[in-house]
């Protein structure tokens, strides 16, 4: 790890103020992935902004929302009865993610922000155009069986490894952040931007802005709902692919569908037009079938993650069944 | 959750070398830079008038571990991990992957169990911290302690203290004491000798399954 200087803030105007003006200033807070990327040398601070008793730790419910602070412990806010009342998936997608000692550490703003990455991005040694632009692309030709199939480009295939942004964006979450000009509302959804040419650019936060707060609009589609977590081991794993889901049924009839995948894409990954295909059908199994095939249309297989494609399928009714049953 | 580590394609011994240097770093003191009696220790940011800014050259701080106050002097990259086994030397927290992966530096903050190696000392300057040779009353072994030894619940012991300090905090979370639950909720503790079968009574025991 490289030397940094390190501070600790008492309010977010101060963080900021500390943060905007060195382009190489991180914040920390649980530090679960900005420490274990410094072992790696891949990130390498000049200065480190210690946030933890910054005041954005409480959960919740609004008369509109669910409104999740960003510094907020995974563990804390996968037992928050708010939480597993309103939306049960985002409980259950915490409970899926890491290990206990990491959601005890690791906050959820931190979370949504850990680095979209593969292990061509943590070998220092090796081509990686997230981390080195213009270096190339290690993955696609190479040991690609964890990486994407949707939302890749030629610069990089790289997942992003969150449970919760899943689960999140399936619910249509907003994050409250702050800058030094202010504060803004974004859907967690427009907040990611998949690869393209600039692989290093993962979201639209600018230096220094600092997340406060997720909002998770309360919904009745939300109460129905599920996460399913697909992976090479029973615990402490990443996804090969997941599925937030969470539907309601009026009349015999699906009237709100929420589909997005984990573990398959370059951003968490929702699909309109699975969910448009669902709208005003029977809530059957053959319905989720077809509207599997429209999620993963666009899916492109590399060799060694071609499985995906018919696994995320299959991940769809598994998922269906269980929020139906 | 941190598999996507494998290095690729990279030789053993360069390796062991590049994984072992940071390590070394942290732990001697070693480096190529500026030194504690070279500069000032502390300095302040243009805009952020009262804040001041440590390192990163070494400091003095001060730790609250197994309810003592101790003061060292180390830099802001030290983790806690390191700071508690080469400055304090408790050496009962151990070190194994050095990624949050395998649970061997679990130790409590605030009663919440968490891995050492992942955090930085200097952030629990106000914290209280436990590690393993925190739990024993004197010579009255901790509950979890005894359970563990009762059902041999370890074969080599590397990966036993964290085992325990994260049975500690797992039992402090009341989450429940059937196997699926424990071995759920312990997954992020590897053990190399597979004693899990033990590991699993030994916690039911403590918690009060025996």
């Amino acid at each position: 790890m490289q030397p940094f200087a390190y501070t600790r803030v008492d309010d977010p105007a101060q963080a900021i103020a500390a943060v905007v003006p060195d382009a190489r200033a991180r914040y920390i807070a649980g530090g679960t992935n900005l420490v274990d990327l410094m072992f790696d040398v891949v990130e390498t601070p000049s200065l480190v902004v210690d946030i933890n008793t910054l005041p954005f730790a409480e959960v919740q419910r609004t008369p509109d929302a669910l409104r999740i602070g960003a510094l907020a412990r995974m563990s804390d806010v996968a037992d928050d009865p708010n939480v597993r009342a309103i939306a049960p998936f985002v409980a259950q997608a915490l409970d899926a993610s890491a290990s206990a000692q990491l959601r005890n550490a690791a906050t959820i703003g931190g979370n949504v922000l850990q680095r979209t990455r593969c292990a061509y991005f943590r070998d220092v040694t090796q081509a990686c155009n997230k981390r080195s632009p213009g270096t190339g692309c290690g993955a696609l030709g190479g040991e690609n069986r964890m990486n994407a199939i949707l939302g890749g480009s030629d610069a990089c295939i790289a997942t992003h490894a969150s449970d919760l942004a899943v689960a999140l964006v399936a619910s249509g979450a907003v994050l409250h952040i702050r800058g030094a000009s202010g504060e803004r509302t974004v859907p967690l959804r427009e907040f990611y931007v998949e690869p393209g040419a600039t692989p290093a650019i993962e979201n639209t936060l600018a230096h220094g802005e600092l997340i406060t707060a997720i909002d998770v609009p309360l919904s009745p589609v939300l109460a129905r709902s599920h996460y399913l977590k697909v992976r090479d081991r029973q615990s402490y794993e990443f996804a090969l692919v997941s599925v937030a889901i969470a539907l309601q049924i009026e009349n015999g009839a699906l009237k709100e569908v929420r589909l997005a995948f984990g573990g398959i894409g370059t951003v968490p990954w929702r699909s309109d037009a699975a969910e448009k295909a669902l709208i005003g059908a029977a809530p059957t199994r053959s319905a989720f079938e077809r509207a599997a095939e429209v999620a993963l249309a666009g899916a492109i297989g590399r060799g060694h993650n071609d499985f995906k494609i018919p696994l995320a399928k299959r991940a769809v009714l598994a998922a269906f069944e269980r929020v139906t049953a | 959750m941190k598999n996507d580590d494998k290095r690729i394609g990279v030789p053993r011994k360069e390796f062991i070398f590049r994984a072992g240097l940071p390590a070394l770093a942290a732990t001697t003191g070693f480096a190529p830079m500026r030194r504690a009696d070279a500069a000032p220790a502390t300095a302040t940011i243009e805009g952020t008038p009262g804040l001041r800014v440590h390192g990163p050259e070494s400091l003095e701080i001060s730790l609250t571990v197994n309810g003592e106050r101790r003061t060292l002097t180390i830099e802001p990259r030290v983790t806690l991990l390191d700071a508690l086994r080469e400055r304090l030397h408790l050496t009962g927290s151990k070190k194994g992957c050095g990624q949050g992966t395998c649970g061997a530096c679990t130790v409590l903050v605030n009663g919440r169990r968490i891995d050492s190696c992942l955090t930085l000392a200097i952030m629990h300057q106000n914290d209280s911290i436990t590690t393993i040779e925190g739990l024993a009353n004197g010579e009255e072994l901790h509950p979890v302690q005894a359970a563990f030894l009762e059902h041999d619940g370890f074969q080599c012991g590397y990966c036993t203290p964290g085992q325990i300090m994260s049975a500690v905090g797992f039992l402090g979370e009341k989450r429940g004491l059937d196997e699926g639950t424990i071995r759920e909720s312990m997954s992020g503790n590897i053990c190399r000798c597979g004693a899990y079968p033990n590991i699993v009574s030994a916690i039911q025991a403590a918690g009060g399954h025996g």
